[in-house]
């Protein structure tokens, strides 16, 4: 076979996968980019398509969405360090304390939750969160004063790093069990103790897989409304909020792609971020 | 003294990850109406009563409508994408399993908006069709990467004495690679058919009047209504979308054995 027809191959193979996503994504987000500069005529409701910066205006000036902007990044980014701290010491036992069939087992225990449904993983936090719910009947069985974190941003902290948590563990372990047995031996060989040999060999390597993670649980974070509209509460808004609301009942599309394009900017900018620690090496 | 602290710790963590599946599960034997722990009686009650209701029914066979032809199309599309990039300079490989995993990996409400500024700038009416459209761009890359990670395996020695025996590119795909990359399509269409099953924020924002399963127990949840039914539903979408990722999981491995 030439050349040329094996490259031709290829892009007969090429076409309708690439095409589609060419047509239906690139599409769509040069139609939200698009959209961001028209406004809604409020009379009539209809999209007007005429350039205007006033959506633009309308998010640096008004400083609600600036607040709603800070609390969504805000949360975003203490979800994540939580989800770091609660993901090390699981990671290390699966990665390098247990056998293989226990490994096994524990990885397939860490991906269920993973992969069953989102809703159905809020919704037991609304089960145990609740006034009646599973937390306050332990706190009164333990002789506790019952707590009402339902429906307030403790709520949905704790939810979000419930849901991404495996998230990042999952990337963390493969960082771990990358690295060769026989560097921190030698560490200790050289008189380290166990912390030192933690600190100077074992975190710094881990520190790609903690990025590659951090990906995923600052930008589900950061893109979410789902979770607020359940467990957070009156001052739980985040920028997926307002762009529900602003298709849904105000229809109000224009201002709505405005918004979300801060949602474009700070994931970008993030995975740069990341890049720089290795996020995207081990894959 | 260590290990101790350090088990203790990962216990914790586990048992954090996945008690709260296992509550979310009981509630749905339990014959009260009102959520309050501890449950007082167990029953079945409500799932004959949620089996019976035609809205969880009609949003039930629009989640599986959605999720089947997704899946089919996805499935058709990732392993084009997987088998025409096969073999292309790694560079170009990066820069396609790039563009495919966007629609997954940026926020879903930025995916969501984007179809949503799409069809309405078209003026296309969002039914069915706009949410298999949608749902079929983001389970792309599932298929696409599972075929890909089996054909990194392949000898590529197959391919080329099914060629010296004479046979035609086509050929030689339809009877070496494709049995071949059966096992990954198989249960990389599982997980895109989980995904789908269980997708809501992109859905929110594509499906115009229809709604799924995941979109009713949203709005039921939300309003605090048909609550014994919303337990019932979530036990029946966590089976649902566990079972076929067990299963894929255990067929992805035998593959990687073979």
């Amino acid at each position: 076979m030439t050349g040329g027809r094996k490259l031709l191959g290829h892009a007969a193979l090429l076409l309708p996968p690439f095409g589609w996503l060419t047509v239906f994504y690139l599409g769509s987000l040069f139609a939200l980019l698009l959209s961001a500069f028209w406004q809604v005529d409020s009379m009539s409701g209809e999209i007007l398509h005429e350039w205007t910066l006033d959506n633009f205006r309308i998010l640096v000036t008004d400083s609600t969405y600036r607040v709603i902007a800070e609390r969504t990044i805000g949360i975003a980014v203490l979800v994540t360090i939580t989800d770091i701290i609660l993901a090390w010491p699981l990671a290390y036992v699966i990665a390098r304390k247990v056998g293989p069939r226990m490994k096994l087992v524990l990885l397939v225990l860490v991906a269920l939750p993973l992969w069953s449904s989102m809703l159905a993983r809020i919704y037991s936090w609304r089960l145990i969160l609740g006034h009646d719910g599973v937390l306050n009947w332990f706190l009164r069985t333990a002789g506790l004063p019952e707590q009402s974190f339902a429906f307030t941003n403790v709520a949905l902290w704790i939810v979000f790093t419930y849901l991404w948590l495996p998230f990042m563990l999952m990337p963390l372990v493969s960082a771990l069990e990358r690295i060769p047995a026989s560097l921190p031996d030698a560490a200790g060989d050289m008189g380290a103790t166990p912390f030192q040999t933690f600190r100077t060999v074992i975190f710094p390597l881990a520190i790609p897989g903690m990025a590659a993670g951090s990906v995923f649980t600052f930008a589900v974070t950061l893109g979410e409304y789902v979770t607020p509209m359940l467990v957070g509460g009156a001052g739980s808004e985040f920028i997926g909020n307002v762009v529900y609301s602003n298709v849904g009942v105000s229809g109000n599309i224009p201002f709505a792609a405005a918004y979300s394009m801060i949602l474009l900017v700070v994931v970008a900018a993030y995975m740069l971020l990341a890049r720089q620690f290795g996020a995207f090496d081990g894959a | 003294m260590r290990n101790v602290a350090l088990w203790g710790a990962a216990s914790a963590v586990l048992a954090f990850l996945l008690l709260p599946l296992l509550i979310v599960l009981v509630f749905a034997f339990d014959a009260s109406s009102v959520q309050v722990w501890p449950i007082h009686s167990f029953s079945l009650k409500w799932f004959y009563a949620t089996w019976a209701d035609e809205e969880v029914r009609s949003a039930l066979l629009v989640s599986l409508e959605v999720a089947g032809l997704a899946t089919l199309f996805a499935s058709v599309l990732g392993t084009l994408a997987a088998v025409g990039m096969n073999g292309l300079s790694s560079r170009a490989v990066q820069i396609g399993s790039f563009f495919l995993t966007l629609p997954i990996a940026l926020p879903g409400v930025l995916t969501g908006i984007a179809m949503n500024s799409f069809f309405t700038a078209l003026e296309i009416p969002f039914t069915m069709m706009t949410l298999v459209i949608a749902h079929t761009t983001f389970c792309t890359v599932v298929i696409y990467s599972n075929v890909m990670a089996r054909l990194r395996r392949l000898p590529r020695s197959l391919l080329e004495a099914a060629q010296d025996m004479g046979a035609t590119p086509f050929r030689g795909f339809v009877s070496v690679t494709l049995p071949l990359l059966s096992g990954a399509i198989v249960s990389g269409m599982l997980l895109a058919f989980a995904l789908s099953f269980d997708e809501v924020i992109v859905s929110t924002f594509t499906s115009g009047s229809e709604t799924t399963l995941p979109l009713w127990i949203f709005g039921a949840i939300r309003l605090g209504q048909h609550m014994p039914e919303v337990n019932v539903v979530v036990f029946a979408v966590v089976a649902v979308t566990i079972l076929p990722i067990i299963i894929g999981q255990k067929l992805a491995a035998s593959a990687s054995r073979e």
